[in-house]
């Protein structure tokens, strides 16, 4: 009896937010299955930035000089950063939830225990979350290893990848929720992520897109990232700006776990 | 201690799926200890019904306590003391089996080693012991059955929901989950099972329900559901497909019948002495079978013999 008392008590967990169990389920599955993900955690960045860091910079540097004042490698290493970011998240709150939700039914399994359907989204992107931000700081160490960061404020890199993620991650995994087939998520791959992950100034500042065109590259969530991280690489951080950047990613992010949290609901308990 | 009130009372409960009515206006009370059934065709509710009862939805209208607990307001509480095994395996499939009971135990919280130890009686439990360290992907339909209701025992449930536990099964599977099942009620486990299975209800269930549509057509212990709607034998009658019968005749000679395309059931109080009423009566059946009436018959008599798809 003792022991059934104990479970109970435990479902109250005074002082503790009861979705931990669900973040706390995220790290074990992740300490079990991290063999998987590891290439795309420490050889990404590494291969990125030689790539465009160190082929495509070899040329831009030869022929047009510097970027906005840094090489190309400089330039190109904090978009790589964002890029990086929102490929993570979304990679993590489509299939795998729609899995979770539909084919594996592993939420249909949490939601039988004391956890609530809001646990289960919170404790999934707060656990996305920590991802972004270790795969954010293995960047940070990696372009040091490059020699390419210019300024202290680079430690602060990791949490605008842990934004730009979440900006896109939050909304995703809404969208998800709500899903009974894969086929959408071919079509945001398609017609979100690979434009935003090409056309955000990722690759060349926003001056060199046609005059009527910067509009419409600033209405793009990454470009947001890939500007604040920007700014942080560079040491270059005007005020009002980077308000502007973090408040369109937060409001993304805000409207995101909201949702997501309503459709949860709404999925797995009605 | 155990307590006199009983573990779950619902009373007018009701359950709208936007303007589909699952579950319409049901009253049934389960104590602490029994074994209590919910049979019905596909649709009737009992899914609904089960959701309701493990504290994850929330009826629409009506009332309900599960351990005097309203699941409305407290259904973390209640779902921390009960188990739920849903009609579908949901089991981490790229993980082991034992990993599989090591992480759910966590969702309640239980400290590791308490997870550890359990996990082990489970794993011997549900006789999985030597494939530990399989992955879930590898085991048969009837061991992911088995681990599914191992891991829904991990917190200790007063109370244990099996949705469907044994469809899909082969013969030797559902006998030992029958048996597991056994021992869990005489460990104290309150069990909430639904079924299509009639063998199944009248070998595990104390009590049962019947529904249908929504609502419940008929309650009671096994044995009396067979006594009060179904006659003590049935008579089972074959006759050559072109033979011309009257059912006028049979009618007379039993309470009850019912004429199947390929065959006529006569529910009589003792069928041999029926069937030679029928033999006398001029009629030559090619062949005929006595058997006791059973929950089938009364199931089929409640829910009509339609295929509910």
């Amino acid at each position: 009896m003792t022991t059934l008392d104990q479970t109970t008590k435990n479902a109250l967990s005074v002082g503790w937010p009861s979705w931990r169990r669900s973040l706390w389920y995220h790290w074990a599955f992740y300490s079990k299955t991290w063999r998987a993900s590891v290439i795309s955690t420490f050889l990404f960045p590494i291969l990125y930035l030689t790539s465009m860091g160190l082929g495509v910079g070899h040329l831009v540097d030869k022929h047009t000089g510097l970027v906005q004042g840094q090489t190309y490698l400089h330039f190109v290493a904090p978009g790589l950063l964002a890029i990086t970011a929102m490929q993570l998240a979304a990679g993590e709150t489509m299939w795998p939830i729609l899995g979770a939700l539909k084919w594996v039914r592993t939420y249909h399994a949490a939601a039988t225990t004391p956890l609530k359907p809001e646990d289960i989204v919170t404790g999934k992107l707060g656990w996305v979350s920590i991802r972004l931000f270790t795969t954010g700081a293995v960047y940070v160490v990696i372009i040091s290893f490059f020699g390419a960061l210019s300024s202290w404020w680079s430690i602060a890199l990791p949490f605008v990848g842990v934004l730009t993620g979440l900006a896109f991650g939050a909304p995703l995994m809404a969208f998800s929720s709500r899903m009974e087939s894969d086929v959408p998520f071919t079509t945001i791959y398609r017609f979100i992520i690979v434009p935003m992950f090409l056309f955000s100034a990722t690759f060349y500042p926003l001056h060199e897109y046609p005059g009527a065109l910067r509009p419409l590259v600033q209405f793009m969530p990454l470009y947001h990232g890939v500007a604040l991280a920007r700014s942080f690489a560079f040491g270059d951080v005007p005020v009002l700006a980077t308000m502007g950047h973090v408040a369109v990613l937060a409001s993304l992010s805000v409207i995101g776990v909201v949702q997501a949290r309503k459709s949860m609901r709404k999925r797995l308990v009605s | 201690m155990a307590t006199p009130a009983p573990l779950v009372v619902a009373s007018k409960l009701t359950k709208d799926f936007g303007s589909f009515r699952a579950v319409d206006d049901i009253d049934f009370t389960i104590e602490r200890g029994e074994s209590f059934g919910f049979l019905g065709p596909n649709g009737a509710g009992k899914t609904s019904t089960m959701r309701m009862l493990s504290g994850i939805t929330t009826p629409t209208s009506g009332d309900l306590t599960i351990f005097g607990l309203d699941p409305r307001t407290q259904g973390p509480f209640i779902r921390a003391r009960l188990g739920l095994v849903p009609q579908e395996d949901t089991l981490e499939l790229e993980l082991s089996v034992l990993d599989n009971l090591l992480m759910f135990g966590r969702y309640f919280d239980l400290p590791k080693a308490v997870i550890k130890e359990r996990a082990l009686e489970l794993l011997d439990f549900a006789q999985l012991s030597d494939r530990a360290k399989d992955k879930v992907d590898d085991l048969s339909g009837g061991m992911k059955r088995r681990l599914t209701i191992a891991r829904s025992l991990i917190n200790q449930p007063e109370l244990l929901i099996l949705d469907e536990p044994t469809t899909g099964l082969d013969p030797q599977a559902r006998h030992l989950l029958w048996e597991r099942l056994y021992r869990l009620k005489s460990e104290g486990v309150t069990l909430i099972i639904t079924t299509h299975y009639m063998d199944e209800a009248e070998q595990l269930c104390d009590r049962l329900v019947v529904m249908d549509h929504g609502h419940i057509v008929a309650h009671g212990a096994p044995r009396d559901l067979i006594s009060e709607h179904a006659t003590r034998e049935v008579l089972e009658l074959r006759f050559d497909t072109n033979a011309v019968i009257s059912e006028d005749v049979l009618r007379v000679l039993a309470e009850r019948v019912e004429v199947l395309p390929d065959r006529v059931l006569m529910y009589v109080h003792d069928g041999d002495a029926t069937l030679a009423k029928v033999h006398k009566a001029g009629l030559a059946p090619q062949s005929a079978l006595v058997r006791r009436s059973s929950l089938e018959d009364v199931f089929l008599r409640l829910t009509g013999r339609t295929l509910v798809e």
